[in-house]
């Protein structure tokens, strides 16, 4: 759909190359087909597996046009290394068994040199093992509940402490200390909900209730009363999906109008845009990334916004996600640029040296400043902002500042260069109030 | 601790809920034994069809949800006659070939769901392609009315009546009407329905473009309240097969009792445990109606009654 037709010559390099590791590569066994890829040549293959359909298409197809921007911007420039990248892009369909099956295909027969693939965390869970046994560099770039320490996986989203951690004091600070959670109930979910109680714990605040919500629900009558029941002086709400959007639409028409904390409403299924105003009036939500973020590389002329816009004059929006699958692009092309070939090992060592964007040889990522990969836990010390929509849903940045992922370096121990691990640390592990 | 105007509120909101979602299904199961898997899809064309009727039109709200209905019954028609009894097909097959390609799907329940269940597929991706994963959505009208430390929408509410209100329009159309009367006949005794001069294809093509109507008049009710995604469908399909499992042969009354039954239990349960547990309750009740009241809860008044006129 979105994938840029390749020239007769980058065909024909492709298929010498194809042809060229086949012969060379026959030997490898299980396990070690991820590394042999064309490596020698020209090209380089990059996977790509968003959804395009299904319940999480609403979200996930930015994620798909983001890399497929970032690809053909590298490509218009000479490529990687002077290799331009080839891609393998099919659309899972938000089902997770489609998910492995595509994720076996580009390691076992596509020999992808970089997988990109997922938008949910039962997504990421669903083909970890898969990654994991094929020791395949993988990008995770949704914004997530945190916690996975594995040596193979670089999840570049910011965190539920990146997320809440900057949405959550602030809004004790203006509202009060009195908490009321609802999430949508999975393992994205649980763990979030853990998160606010151990942010509300930091912040001397108190959570007085929390509900976990079914994905398929989109009925929020009793949840709506059981909030008014509780008084809380402000809701955190990581609810997820499409049918979720419905709250925003019910609270609002029910007349509940106290401020809303999130880390997933707005930012990745632009909500201010799609519902009638004021259902997302009044909500915070702590992100990485939305359109409106107001950086120069960002909303400035002939920034990530017009480009984007420039190549898909039809798309609705431009999400959290899709900002974070364009910037990790870049990265892993000064990555491969620092390791000087796309042999797998030596490029996780390359990103685990500490990628930064925003310096002088690489570009700046929308979301602002310098961000910067930690290689010992393999996550991003993200700019973060807290972006308020108005009863008008206009949407302004209330603040913003660099905030690094804390949880897996300081309290979980996560060092991935020297213990390599294929673990999802929770926060029920280290803290009490989690329980 | 229960706050009774909350369960109330909540009784009435999953009762219309259930009734609405099921209203168009029953009809098309409970008349021609078509089991319908495209009835979600048929909600999304009148949901989005009242949505772009108010959005890009500009028609008021009341207008473009009886458009929406309108629409999803002509297009209940089209499959109808298409699909389901092949009539226009055959019609063709007839001038060229001489002869039917296609067996009408009534009463072949396990066909029809195939049958179907392709229908929704190619009907929830088409409208992926034309409209995209999403379309603009208008907000909910009345405001909301306030008890105390709650509030409750004002037109979830509204909804509770509408509910009530079609029930008792079905019911008349079915049992005080000369189409009632036919479409009966038709269900009843097709032969000699026809002998006595009922079209019973015409009835067969009327009463699936009634059901269609009314799902598609669910979907545009709801618009308002519920996301704008292609996929929207799903949100009803749940409770929509429950009930009609739960309500039995008799659509009017059946549906009617299953949603009082099942509202009762979903508003009781969600509002006590949560939105979860409510779930888990409307599937319990639903198992237990199964092994114990295979034929549904009119089949069980039926039965009921006639063993009261044999021992009498």
């Amino acid at each position: 759909m979105s994938r840029s037709p390749l020239s007769r010559r980058q065909f024909l390099g492709a298929s010498g190359a194809a042809l060229a590791t086949g012969l060379a590569g026959c030997s490898a066994g299980e396990g070690g087909t991820s590394t042999d890829t064309a490596s020698s040549t020209d090209t380089l293959k990059i996977g790509v597996l968003e959804d395009q359909s299904g319940n999480f298409a609403l979200v996930g197809d930015p994620k798909a046009k983001a890399s497929m921007l970032a690809i053909e911007e590298i490509n218009a420039n000479g490529g990687i290394d002077g290799k331009q990248i080839e891609t393998f892009q099919r659309d899972p369909q938000s089902d997770n068994q489609r998910y492995q099956e595509l994720t076996r295909t580009a390691i076992n027969e596509e020999n992808v040199d970089a997988l990109w693939a997922g938008y949910s965390s039962a997504t990421r869970e669903a083909i970890r093992p898969i990654i994991d046994r094929n020791e395949q560099l993988y990008f995770y770039t949704t914004q997530y509940e945190g916690g996975v320490c594995d040596e193979f996986t670089f999840a570049v989203g910011p965190t539920a402490r990146q997320q809440l951690g900057i949405v959550l004091p602030y809004l004790v600070e203006e509202f009060g200390p009195d908490i009321y959670t609802i999430a949508a109930d999975y393992n994205f979910g649980q763990l979030s909900a853990d998160w606010v109680k151990v942010l509300a714990n930091e912040n001397d605040a108190n959570v007085l209730g929390e509900e976990f919500i079914p994905l398929s629900e989109s009925s929020f009558g009793s949840t709506i009363n059981r909030i008014q029941e509780a008084d809380p002086d402000f809701v955190m709400s990581m609810l997820v999906g499409a049918n979720h959007t419905s709250f925003y639409e019910q609270k609002a028409s029910a007349g509940l109008d106290v401020p809303i904390g999130t880390s997933t409403a707005m930012a990745q299924g632009y909500e201010h845009r799609r519902l009638d105003a004021p259902a997302m009036a009044n909500i915070y939500a702590g992100v990485n990334y939305m359109e409106e973020v107001p950086t120069d590389s960002n909303t400035g002329d002939g920034g990530f916004v017009d480009r984007y816009f420039e190549m898909y004059p039809d798309a609705p929006y431009l999400n959290e996600e899709a900002e974070t699958n364009y910037f990790s692009t870049y990265m892993y092309k000064k990555a491969v640029e620092q390791a000087g070939t796309t042999e797998q090992p030596e490029v996780v060592d390359a990103l685990e040296s500490g990628i930064e964007l925003g310096t002088e040889e690489a570009p700046e990522a929308p979301e602002g400043e310098t961000i910067r990969l930690d290689g010992a836990t393999h996550h991003v010390d993200h700019h973060m902002w807290i972006m308020r929509a108005d009863d008008e849903h206009n949407v302004e940045a209330v603040e913003n500042r660099q905030i690094p992922e804390t949880f897996l370096s300081e309290t979980a121990g996560c060092n991935l260069p020297e213990n390599p691990e294929q673990t999802q640390y929770t926060p029920v592990d280290y803290y009490e109030e989690a329980e | 601790m229960v706050n009774g105007i909350n369960l109330a509120l909540q009784f009435l909101d999953s009762f219309a809920f259930i009734v609405l979602a099921a209203a168009g299904l029953a009809i098309i199961f409970g008349i021609m034994g078509v089991i319908n898997l495209a009835h979600g899809e048929f909600i999304l064309i009148g949901a989005y069809t009242a949505t772009l009727a108010v959005t890009q039109l500009g028609l008021p709200l009341v207008v473009a949800m009886l458009v929406g209905g309108l629409v999803t019954g002509l297009f209940g028609i089209l499959t109808e006659r298409v699909i389901i009894s092949g009539a226009w097909p055959n019609y063709i097959s007839q001038q060229t070939l001489g002869r039917d390609i296609i067996e009408p799907l009534y009463d072949r329940l396990a066909d029809s769901m195939v049958a179907t269940f392709g229908l929704s597929l190619i009907l929830t991706q088409g409208a992926r392609i034309r409209f995209g994963n999403s379309i603009d959505q208008i907000a909910t009208p009345f405001g909301a009315i306030s008890y105390g430390a709650f509030s409750y929408s004002t037109y979830r509410i509204v909804l509770a009546g509408v509910s009530i209100g079609l029930l008792l329009a079905t019911y008349y159309l079915f049992t005080r009407t000369d189409f009632g009367m036919r479409a009966r006949a038709t269900i009843q005794d097709k032969e000699t329905a026809q002998a006595m001069g009922v079209n019973t294809d015409r009835m067969y093509m009327l009463t699936f473009g009634f059901g269609s109507a009314l799902a598609g008049l669910t979907g545009a009710l709801f618009a308002p309240v519920i996301t704008m995604q292609p996929t929207l469908g799903d949100q009803f399909l749940v409770e929509a097969f429950v009930a009609v499992v739960v309500g039995g042969p008799s659509v009017v009354l059946g549906t009617a009792l299953s949603g009082g039954v099942l509202g009762a239990i979903l508003a009781t349960f969600s509002n006590l445990y949560g939105t979860f547990i409510g779930r888990i309750a409307l599937l319990v009740a639903a198992l237990i109606a199964l092994r114990f009241l295979p034929d549904g809860i009119t089949g069980f008044i039926e039965q009921l009654r006639k063993r009261r006129q044999e021992s009498d």
